[in-house]
């Protein structure tokens, strides 16, 4: 502490907090932006500011759409997270409790899918699925979309593994419990607030996901695409309406998360469960 | 350790493998394939002819848009480390212990904003009636075209990884050991020289990596070099894009995306390398 004192200078403090300010004011720009012209009337946004109207909401809802993007959305997320949920428990549970030849590349196949640039998996997965005739619907989407968000769930349910008593799961079986018994009545419960974490997670990366889907998804379009259709056209306040509108399910479902996985307080009652 | 293959274990490790070997290792080398197929009256056949890798290889326009990808993603991860590293160090060693908490939370929300309505927004800054353009008038500047150039595309980038760098670079200055930094400032080493001699080498594997990340998520993107770079000079994505979307060139798209993961493959293994050839010498220091 003392060493610090003899090196710390005011100035340099308050100018590096300063610093600080700006980068998250840099960040924060667009977002802010992006509500803010959502509720502004003028059909070229910029300052000053017109009035505050909510035209854009409503020129957005009356679009049928994008209720059917919305509806895709929904739909593709719930059960992508579904799914990569199941296989990330289940490659964080191997990870956690399996020595085996080969593990490495396992591993590798767990995890590295999101570091793929999405164009190229887009590509991919457009070729590989129209080959076998399974491009241009909803189930390429959700196909495509397991494979990168798995990954999350993976790594956050084996953070929750990794505090787990490594002698809970042998005594259960000493006290004799099956495998599948000591699973449902030790390890879910211990990890049950991860594997929520995990589905809500990966639901709000697929939720954002515009790229892939944008190659593999067809006429069967998700909201972000549709955003990106938006982009491609006339310019409107509508995009804003729309991402003020995903912004707030998404951080839902990311605060949701976050409380459940900070729930840390919570090991012993888990043991009881 | 090893015990026998049984039907529980399978149960949990089985379904990511199958998984992850149906639809992700097989459509990557269904790509390679692909890029040896030819294409007659806009339909795909199978076939082995190198016809594709001849042509886009031979191609100016393919080098050029290789030597900008290239050349904007290494100038992103750059200005993305240099800029982003004050921000991490000041929130790893000048800020409280709640108030890096926070700091750390709110770098999380951008990731699930929408990346699309983020450049959208920027559009809303930077066209020539935008926010920028209307406060520099103000006082008496501009207006300056600043859509559709270079520095937007930047911009866009900067959008995309930066809260990425900040947080890599943050987890790997928030383990540094601290009484080697109060060794130095014991030892009469000045501010800025302890950054340089002992707080970056220390920090030198996340930095790297937080480029590298950096690296991998502007070169592949397309977003930014068409939105807000109005899509000149064209990168490897936007051919990509153009060559699936609008013709039935798919061989030759997977030429350009293999080329593009060949790429990466090759700095993410030099940077790994420069990384922890830079370890050693750090934890020397």
């Amino acid at each position: 502490m003392n060493s610090e004192q003899i090196n710390r200078s005011r100035t340099v403090d308050w100018t590096l907090r300063a610093y600080i300010v700006l980068a998250y004011v840099f960040v924060f720009a667009p977002i802010a932006a992006s509500f803010v012209f959502s509720l502004n009337s003028d059909r070229f946004p910029s300052i000053p500011l017109g009035s505050v109207s909510l035209d854009w909401y409503r020129a957005v809802a009356a679009d049928p759409l994008v209720w059917q993007g919305l509806g895709n959305t929904l739909m593709i997320g719930l059960i992508v997270g579904v799914v990569s949920t199941f296989l990330g428990f289940g490659a964080a549970y191997t990870d956690y409790r399996y020595h085996f030849f080969g593990k490495q590349a396992y591993l590798a196949l767990a995890l590295l899918p999101p570091t793929i640039p999405v164009i190229i998996m887009g590509l991919a997965m457009l070729a590989f699925l129209s080959r076998v005739d399974l491009s241009g619907r909803a189930i390429s989407v959700i196909i495509s979309h397991v494979v990168i968000c798995a990954p999350f769930a993976m790594a956050i349910i084996r953070l929750r593994l990794s505090q787990m008593d490594p002698a809970l799961e042998p005594a259960a079986w000493n006290l004799g419990a099956s495998e599948w018994a000591t699973m449902w009545h030790v390890i879910v419960p211990f990890t049950k607030p991860a594997i929520f974490g995990a589905l809500f997670i990966t639901m709000a990366v697929s939720f954002d996901e515009f790229a892939i889907a944008w190659f593999v998804s067809g006429l069967n379009e998700t909201l972000p695409v549709k955003v990106l259709g938006f982009l491609q056209g006339q310019v409107s306040p509508r995009i804003n309406a729309i991402g003020t509108f995903v912004f707030v399910i998404s951080m839902t479902l990311v605060i949701v998360a976050q409380v459940l996985l900070s729930g840390r307080a919570a090991p012993k009652s888990d043991e009881k469960e | 350790m090893r015990r026998p293959i049984s039907l529980y274990g399978l149960t949990f490790s089985l379904p990511l493998l199958v998984w992850q070997l149906l639809f992700f290792v097989f459509p990557l080398v269904f790509l390679v394939a692909l890029s040896f197929w030819t294409v007659k009256n806009f339909t795909i056949r199978p076939d082995f002819n190198p016809v594709n890798w001849v042509t886009m290889f031979g191609k100016p326009v393919f080098w050029q848009a290789y030597g900008t990808t290239f050349g904007l993603a290494a100038a992103a991860s750059v200005l993305a480390s240099v800029v982003a590293f004050p921000c991490s160090y000041a929130i790893a060693f000048k800020l409280s212990d709640s108030a890096r908490r926070m700091a750390v939370f709110l770098m999380v929300i951008p990731f699930f904003t929408s990346y699309l309505v983020r450049v959208y927004s920027w559009q809303i800054f930077l066209s020539d009636a935008g926010i920028v353009n209307v406060m520099l008038g103000a006082v008496g500047l501009g207006p300056y075209p600043m859509l559709n150039t270079v520095g937007a595309t930047m911009v866009g980038y900067m959008t995309l990884a930066l809260p990425l760098v900040i947080l890599l670079q943050l987890f790997s200055l928030v383990f540094i050991d601290r009484t080697l930094i109060e060794a130095a400032h014991n030892m009469r080493c000045g501010r800025i020289r302890t950054v340089f001699e002992v707080v970056i080498p220390s920090a030198r594997v996340g930095l790297v990596i937080a480029a590298l990340f950096c690296f991998i998520l502007t070169f592949g993107d397309f977003v930014s070099p068409v939105y807000l770079g109005g899509g000149d000079p064209t990168t490897l994505s936007i051919l990509i894009t153009d060559t699936t979307k609008s013709g039935q060139q798919w061989p030759r798209a997977a030429v350009i995306a293999l080329t593009m993961i060949a790429t990466l493959l090759v700095v993410a293994f030099l940077s790994v390398r420069f990384a922890y050839a830079g370890q050693a010498k750090g934890s020397r220091t």
